[in-house]
């Protein structure tokens, strides 16, 4: 019988105790997933296939210096030690070849951690037969992406971490034959076929809104809603450098402003790194327990991601920041704003479901643009009028969630990464939606 | 080199399935990821990773199964997980492609001057740490950064109607970028930035201008800092290459691409202002206009002899005088749609499927030199090296923004200006294309971070560009 991914990594790891004795040092990190990838054009299958994969980022210390080397694992126990072996020559080999790294920072803590979450995954022909009997005459296009997902991080000071998760996510969108669309996701780790047949029939719902005549604005300014999901670009945005200490002290992050107290947010506006509850890994790629970390509170500063680097050269404590320092597993506080309310206090403006492809037109002032995409509505006096043509946005941070912002809805959507750059992806974001009294349209 | 090859012929030939045509799609990678930041030479990042693709066609359906195991049990019980899943979707598959011809090629293909040794490691963290030591002390000068990317990477293609592929290949990314800071304002110049990305070894590194690039980028940062706004206004703008790739990139390129024309990227990367029946019939710019699919620039990051399907790459035109008549599809796209395309079908390694993807994507030089090109501006902006890229899903309305721009004044280049940005809609935005720059103001760039598809890749795309002049284009700068 084949070693269970588990046990692949507790081999690896007895190993190298085995090989590294000190003063060197190690960490080894594990990331493996086994995923079905069913991709969807005109509710049909347009492209599916499995993928195995497992690496292993092996860190090698020693007097004073280290180096990783990534190698992807062969699921068979002889390569994989062979590949062990190899990676572990090569750093020794590396080592003396690099100066002295005066911001090494050993964490020489023994912790440990396991969670493991198999609940079974649904059988995809089920899934198939249920997205083809809910959406077969529609004009469907998406991705269902599902499998287990394993993350393990090892050091040679006794800390041992597993964590692995089956889940599945299923992110479609469907087309109006005017080619206005409807976007939405159904993801998690219990596939619920009601809840699934619920969730369909709400998205085909809003197709017939779609149908209606596209209203054209002019650029300008505009009363706008933000569903959670729009609100999960611009939070995505300052994800990218926005809380990093590095980012921060290099004056490279949208936020340098917020963080030097020059500038501030709105009192509604409280941010966090919410990792317990997630669906993320407990520990970092650095191999650190992370935090849960308050980054904005009522419109302030308060803490940043630190990761064991930045700890060193900027003089502060590390946090459990990944070597990269975006958050996993962000977390806005909600409003007052019920549901039920949100297209009366919204009156006459945009409702806007999905923005797209954000980018800066000045970092330094949090000023960013995008576009308007998926079920975009003008409303009047409280009801849905028209779908509206993209549109293009372009304003600051600091106007949206700040001197703008009228208020946040109570209820909040967790919203799990679709992303499968590389690896599927574990974090996560659990927003409000936003009500503000300016957005500028320039295009 | 290639020296698995032998061994996966033997396991290929012994593998068995009950589909009309299966092939195996081998890769092979090494990275290195070098840094000197501030002075301090950051740890190095290498890797290692191999695989494989198993694709197989079971009564016209196409699936795979990816795997790292490259035992003949391990590729075998991939095949078979691939036919199990084509048994799965049979009935329910947007394709059948029973009647869709197999790649056939036998070829080799290696970067150029890949048999020449690159530096070794502490070679390049001495050439690294040489730049960023030449960075004036200035407090001012708040981060820098000299970086560089080495990847190699052997493919070998196999599959049941005889056909056998192999590439080896080498590519190289150097960086340097430096960020100066006023207490309020901060402005970040590069060379590079992931763009210069080209095959090779240490030309790569002689041609980028990486030797001697500390100081001047920080001398231009520092300018910036003291820099106006970019005026508000319509101008006419020119943007040098740097700039050129990414308007190529996003306004041309992906809107081109026939995967996304057939709806297949339209929950993900989008869909397409340009339909299917525009090729052929469809200005798409200035008669000026002259965009190329070119494999045959040898040291472009995209550069092959065949795509990630088999299908042998050439040069062809994709607009020509401004006409648009070719689209960016491969052989999957060429069946479904009709139309002829390019071998572009790429995949961004063993563990993801081909896709319509950009490669090289040129525009032709022109006739003028830059001097006739700024020569012919009464009232304009120079913009160079990209810093933020936005554009709607359609790949119409677009904003894009530079690092470093320039006033040009009755034909006369003038004073810095920080933070150029400009927006237009692709579809009418190369129909103001008014010079095009000669050969001696064409760059080979490229970069490795080109986004798309589901599940998600990110390959390495090239692109040439003279430098290019647009009339009456509306520019506008920050806030700051």
């Amino acid at each position: 019988m084949a070693a269970t991914p588990l046990q692949s990594f507790q081999h690896l790891v007895a190993s190298l105790r085995d090989a590294v004795p000190a003063p060197e040092h190690f960490t080894l990190s594990y990331s493996g997933e086994h995923s079905q990838f069913i991709r969807f054009n005109h509710a049909k299958v347009r492209q599916a296939g499995e993928v195995q994969q497992a690496s292993c980022v092996l860190k090698l210390i020693a007097d004073g210096r280290q180096a990783e080397l990534q190698f992807t694992l062969g699921n068979d126990a002889e390569v994989d030690q062979l590949r062990l072996q190899q990676a572990l020559e090569q750093l020794r080999q590396t080592l003396p070849l690099l100066e002295p790294d005066p911001y090494l920072q050993l964490n020489d803590s023994a912790w440990q951690s396991h969670s493991v979450q198999d609940q079974p995954l649904p059988d995809s022909a089920e899934v198939l037969a249920q997205i083809e009997q809910g959406a077969g005459d529609l004009d469907l296009v998406g991705i269902y992406a599902a499998g287990p997902i394993c993350r393990g991080f090892a050091s040679s000071f006794g800390a041992f971490g597993w964590h692995q998760a089956n889940s599945f996510n299923f992110d479609w969108s469907l087309f109006h034959s005017n080619g206005e669309a409807v976007k939405a996701n159904y993801a998690g780790q219990t596939w619920d076929h009601e809840a699934f047949a619920v969730r369909l029939q709400q998205t085909r719902e809003q197709l017939d809104y779609l149908g209606r005549p596209l209203k054209k604005l002019a650029p300008g300014q505009y009363r706008a809603y933000l569903a959670p999901a729009a609100l999960d670009e611009v939070m995505g945005m300052l994800c990218w450098g926005g809380f990093s200490a590095q980012a921060i002290a290099t004056k490279n992050s949208p936020l340098q402003r917020l963080y030097s107290a020059d500038a501030s947010l709105s009192p509604l506006t409280s941010i966090a790194e919410q990792v317990s509850g997630s669906l993320s890994p407990s520990f970092s790629d650095e191999g650190l327990l992370r935090s849960d970390l308050r980054l904005i509170d009522k419109g302030q500063a308060l803490d940043r991601l630190i990761c064991a680097r930045s700890a060193a050269e900027f003089e502060l404590a590390a946090n459990g920041a990944d070597s990269h320092e975006a958050p996993c597993a962000l977390s806005m506080a909600p409003g007052d704003l019920e549901h039920s309310e949100i297209l009366t206090r919204l009156g006459t403006g945009l409702y806007i479901s999905n923005l797209w492809y954000l980018n800066y037109s000045d970092l330094p002032a949090a000023r960013m643009t995008g576009l308007t995409r998926f079920a975009t509505f003008w409303v009047e006096n409280g009801e849905i009028q028209a779908p509206v043509s993209t549109m293009r946005f372009d304003d600051s941070v600091y106007s949206l969630l700040g001197s703008q912002l009228e208020a946040l809805t109570t209820d909040r959507e967790l919203i799990l990464s679709t992303s499968t750059y590389g690896q599927r992806q574990t974090s996560s974001s659990h927003l409000p939606g936003a009500l503000v009294k300016r957005l500028t349209l320039t295009l | 080199m290639f020296e698995l090859t032998a061994l996966l012929r033997q396991r290929f030939a012994a593998l068995r399935s009950s589909g009309e045509f299966f092939s195996l799609r081998y890769v092979q990678q090494s990275q290195q990821h070098l840094s000197v930041r501030k002075n301090i030479a950051e740890p190095p990042f290498l890797s290692r990773d191999e695989g494989a693709m198993l694709t197989v066609r079971l009564n016209g359906v196409e699936t795979y199964a990816a795997t790292a195991d490259l035992s003949q049990a391990g590729l075998q019980r991939a095949l078979e997980q691939a036919e199990a899943l084509a048994r799965q979707i049979a009935g329910r598959a947007l394709l059948d492609l029973r009647e869709q011809p197999v790649a056939t090629g036998r070829a080799d293909y290696c970067s150029p001057n890949l048999e020449q040794a690159f530096p070794s490691l502490a070679e390049c963290y001495a050439l690294l740490a040489q730049e960023s030591a030449s960075v004036p002390s200035d407090s001012r000068l708040v981060n820098w950064h000299a970086s560089l990317g080495i990847s190699t990477i052997e493919q070998i293609y196999l599959n049941t109607a005889g056909a056998e592929l192999r590439q080896a290949q080498r590519f190289i990314y150097p960086g340097f970028s430096t960020t100066a800071f006023d207490g309020q304002d901060s402005q970040t110049r590069t060379l590079g930035r992931e763009n210069f990305g080209q095959q090779g070894g240490l030309d790569v590194i002689e041609r980028c201008g990486l030797v001697g690039a500390g100081a001047k980028v920080a001398d231009q940062a520092l300018q910036l800092l003291l820099a106006p706004n970019t005026p508000s206004g319509v101008r006419d703008l020119l943007l040098m290459p740097d700039q050129m790739m990414l308007q190529i990139h996003e306004s041309i390129g992906h809107p081109l691409e026939m995967d996304r024309i057939l709806g297949d990227e339209r929950n993900y990367a989008g869909t397409s202002f340009v339909k299917a029946s525009d090729f052929g019939n469809l200005q798409y710019g200035s008669k000026l206009l002259n965009v190329t699919f070119d494999p045959s620039i040898r040291e472009e990051l995209a550069s092959y002899s065949h795509d990630d399907d088999g299908s042998a790459a050439h040069k062809q035109f994709l607009i020509k005088d401004g006409l648009l008549v070719r689209p960016l599809g491969g052989a999957l796209s060429q069946f479904r749609s009709g139309l002829e395309g390019v071998a572009n079908s790429r995949a961004c390694g063993w563990n993801r499927a081909p896709i319509d993807r950009m490669a090289n994507l040129n525009i032709e030089p022109g006739d003028k030199p830059l001097a006739q090109l700024i020569g012919g501006i009464e009232q304009g902006i120079l913009m160079r090296t990209n810093r933020s890229w936005s554009i709607d899903d359609a790949r119409n309305k677009f904003q894009f923004g530079c690092e470093w721009g320039q006033l040009i004044e009755n034909g006369e280049l003038k004073g810095v200006v920080k933070n150029p940005n400009y927006r237009g809609i692709s579809a009418q935005f190369w129909g103001n294309l008014s010079a095009v720059g000669d050969a001696s103001t064409l760059q080979v760039l490229g970069t490795p971070n080109c986004g798309k598809g589901e599940p998600n890749q990110v390959v390495r795309v090239g692109h040439a560009s003279p430098a290019c002049v647009f009339s009456q284009i509306d520019v506008f700068g920050g806030d700051a």
